[in-house]
């Protein structure tokens, strides 16, 4: 677990909230899907409010991503087989 | 409450000092009801409950949030009863995670000073243990004991 901290990631938005990390989303991603909480993204299950808002820029996957200590985070990803996994079914 | 053989306290970030001790608290409270008690928290949150209970007497099971998040989600492990520690938003995200991957009765400990305002954004029926402490830990005793 908590591998994401050793990947190539963006930070989008820092020390923010749920429900801004899915305006920010909505707002900004033409293709989104929506996931249940404990959706497996890479090797984390995610966290949050539903509907989790997962935005697709083009090959990397746009997600919420919490810590307690830290709050909220949107990263920015690169993740062809996340992205193949979501457009197959994995979200709605 | 229909159910309480095994119940998990989440705790959240630990840097409000009412966590750790409400958290040795229930975990007795709820020991002394025969009721399995497992503690999920950061590594310091797990740290701290390790330091103020060397001997394990409160604290007999712990486990890692992210460890714990994952058992849960693959559905390796449940509870009957999840008490998940609130103070920020973050708790709020956890709280609400809980509710699509456990079966568990939950019930949420919101403190701190936005405790309402956080209990306000609980979108679901949950049972709502609220005090606007986060040195103090009396009131939210209190709040505990008039549910449990």
């Amino acid at each position: 677990m908590g591998c994401i901290e050793e990947m190539n990631y963006e930070i989008i938005l820092k020390n923010t909230s749920f429900k801004e990390c899915r305006e920010f989303v909505e707002k900004n991603f033409k293709e989104i899907y929506k996931v249940k909480p404990g959706y497996k993204m890479f090797d984390v299950y995610l966290i949050g409010v539903p509907p989790v808002m997962i935005g697709v820029d083009v090959d990397h996957v746009v997600f919420p991503y919490t810590k307690p200590c830290y709050g909220t985070f949107l990263l920015r990803i690169r993740g062809e087989e996340e992205i193949a996994l979501l457009r197959k079914g994995g979200g709605t | 409450m229909t159910r309480l053989n095994n119940a998990l306290l989440l705790l959240g970030c630990p840097e409000l000092p009412v966590q750790t001790g409400i958290a040795l608290y229930l975990a007795n409270k709820l020991a002394k009801k025969d009721v399995g008690v497992t503690i999920a928290g950061t590594r310091s949150a797990i740290n701290l409950i390790k330091v103020s209970d060397p001997e394990g007497n409160y604290a007999k099971k712990m486990i890692d949030l992210d460890r714990c998040i994952e058992n849960l989600a693959e559905k390796r492990m449940d509870f009957d009863s999840c008490f998940v520690f609130i103070h920020n938003d973050a708790g709020i995200s956890y709280l609400t995670t809980m509710r699509s991957i456990s079966d568990a009765d939950l019930f949420a400990i919101v403190f701190g000073s936005d405790a309402e305002m956080l209990a306000s954004m609980i979108g679901f029926e949950c049972e709502k243990i609220v005090a606007r402490t986060a040195h103090n830990p009396i009131p939210l005793k209190k709040k505990i004991d008039e549910v449990l």
